[in-house]
């Protein structure tokens, strides 16, 4: 669904999408990377299950919220990814470590 | 300019207005709720959220019977609500928690709460003193700074923003009026016939109630009455959403029915500055960290302050106006946990035109003179 525009920069940086690796240009957003994957959702909502995928891209509307090495509900398009980064999907609201 | 007339002037679209609004309506009365417009100061939408009755009333037992009759009230308003509207208040009863931080404030709260439980007489005033051992299984993840909790079984909690839209939604429902825009800039009282202007026009009835918060204390002289109302700031932060984890609120800790994780119960006496402090962000958030140290993992994803409606002594103030009869105030800061009392047990009585003998103690009178030795 999601392509990298044609004069975009050459992918060289490894990720994980849901442990599955693939390379992105260096700056994209974590967001960004989650959409090259071609992931369906990258959330499902804390209170009704539905599933979403990034919006706003710009830090606003928090619907872009995932897992990042380990830290949940992170705003994955205000994340530059680096080498070797873990993106998961966030299923609902997070688990405290209580 | 022709009034519109009614049977009930409500002046003030927050939680207390709109709950006696509500009540009214229920009784028959033709009721117009006159709200201000987004600049008023609006203690009803920053409100904790907590229904709650084992603070209240050490020294005053009328207070923690007003607000025990309130929180006995609450299943059946949010029921009622709830058919009514279709919205879910996220009441929960299940009792609640003061956690102690040291041995010093569990020997003080031991001392309020037995002191309470002596004052309510034949009424009863159930609670426990619990030590860390035991309260570790009740509450999950409980920091080891934690000494004890008292706990009363009276003690809930609901979605304030839901209750405010449901009473509104179930007072036009009803046929109530709703004014919005509608400051009051002139009144003229007389026994049983009041007017007010206001820029969404002039009204007129034979009963009026005070129910403006902080904007009591310039209107109450107008119509006979007094209500020496102060703002006393608060200041409240919210966490990003996590499953659910607490099965019960403490007073000052909380998690809605969404999952975030309120923390506040801050108190400074700032006057009307609405403005957020560091410094007291910070201690609100330190304590909550000690109760509960895995709360210090989560984001914190709004904050805000707003400010309660404060009498000298704390306590709501109930009136009828002696000099202009037909005259109500009614004045707190906890429109939430007395939301039931105020929709089912006082509106029924200014309906009726008389406040019942168990109002007496919240008079304001009791300002006018020095305490007795």
């Amino acid at each position: 669904m999601f392509r990298a525009r044609p004069e975009a920069r050459p992918a060289t940086i490894p990720v994980l999408v849901e442990g599955a690796e693939i390379l992105v240009p260096d700056g994209t957003s974590a967001a960004a990377a989650l959409l090259l994957a071609g992931l369906p959702a990258i959330r499902e909502t804390p209170v009704t299950g539905s599933p979403r995928l990034p919006l706003c891209q710009m830090g606003v509307c928090f619907d872009c919220l995932a897992t990042i090495d380990g830290v949940p509900n992170r705003q994955a398009c205000m994340v530059p990814v680096a080498p070797g980064m873990r993106i998961e999907r966030q299923h609902g609201a997070r688990e405290p470590a209580a | 300019m022709t009034a519109r007339r009614s049977d009930a002037i409500v002046i003030g679209g927050g939680l207390v207005g709109a709950a006696i609004a509500l009540g009214l309506r229920d009784a028959g009365l033709d009721t117009v709720l006159l709200d201000e417009g987004d600049l008023a100061h609006r203690a009803s939408r920053g409100n904790f959220g907590l229904v709650w009755v084992q603070s209240k009333g050490l020294g005053a037992p009328w207070y923690q019977r007003w607000t025990r009759g309130s929180a006995g009230e609450w299943p059946s308003l949010a029921a009622d609500l709830a058919q009514r509207t279709g919205l879910d208040l996220a009441l929960q009863q299940p009792g609640g928690v003061h956690l102690c931080l040291s041995e010093a404030e569990f020997e003080d709260r031991a001392e309020k709460m037995a002191r309470m439980q002596a004052e309510a007489g034949n009424h009863g005033f159930d609670y426990r003193m619990i030590r860390a051992p035991e309260l570790r299984e009740m509450l999950p993840g409980l920091g080891p700074s934690v000494v004890g909790a008292s706990f009363t079984p009276y003690d809930g909690h609901a979605s304030p923003l839901a209750l405010l839209q449901a009473l509104h939604r179930a007072f036009v429902g009803k046929g109530g009026a709703y004014v919005p825009e509608a400051k009051v800039t002139e009144a003229a009282a007389a026994p049983h016939d009041f007017r007010v202007e206001t820029p969404a026009g002039a009204f007129a009835a034979p009963r009026i109630v005070l129910a403006a918060g902080l904007g009591n204390a310039d209107l109450a002289p107008r119509f006979g009455l007094s209500t020496p109302v102060r703002p006393q700031r608060g200041q409240i932060l919210v966490t990003e959403r996590a499953r659910p984890v607490l099965p019960m609120p403490t007073t000052t800790v909380r998690q809605t029915g969404e999952g975030t994780i309120m923390l506040g119960d801050s108190m400074e006496e700032v006057g009307f500055d609405t403005r957020q402090s560091p410094p007291v962000m910070a201690e609100i958030a330190r304590r909550a960290a000690l109760s509960f140290p895995w709360i210090g993992d989560l984001a914190i994803v709004r904050a805000w302050s707003a400010l309660r409606v404060m009498a000298p002594d704390g306590l709501p103030i109930y009136d009828q106006s002696d000099r202009f009869p037909g005259a109500f105030t009614a004045n707190c800061h906890s429109g939430v946990t007395l939301a039931g009392a105020h929709a089912r047990l006082l509106a029924p009585m200014i309906a009726a035109g008389a406040l019942d003998p168990m109002l007496d103690p919240f008079t304001a009178r009791r300002f006018d003179v020095p305490r007795a030795a």
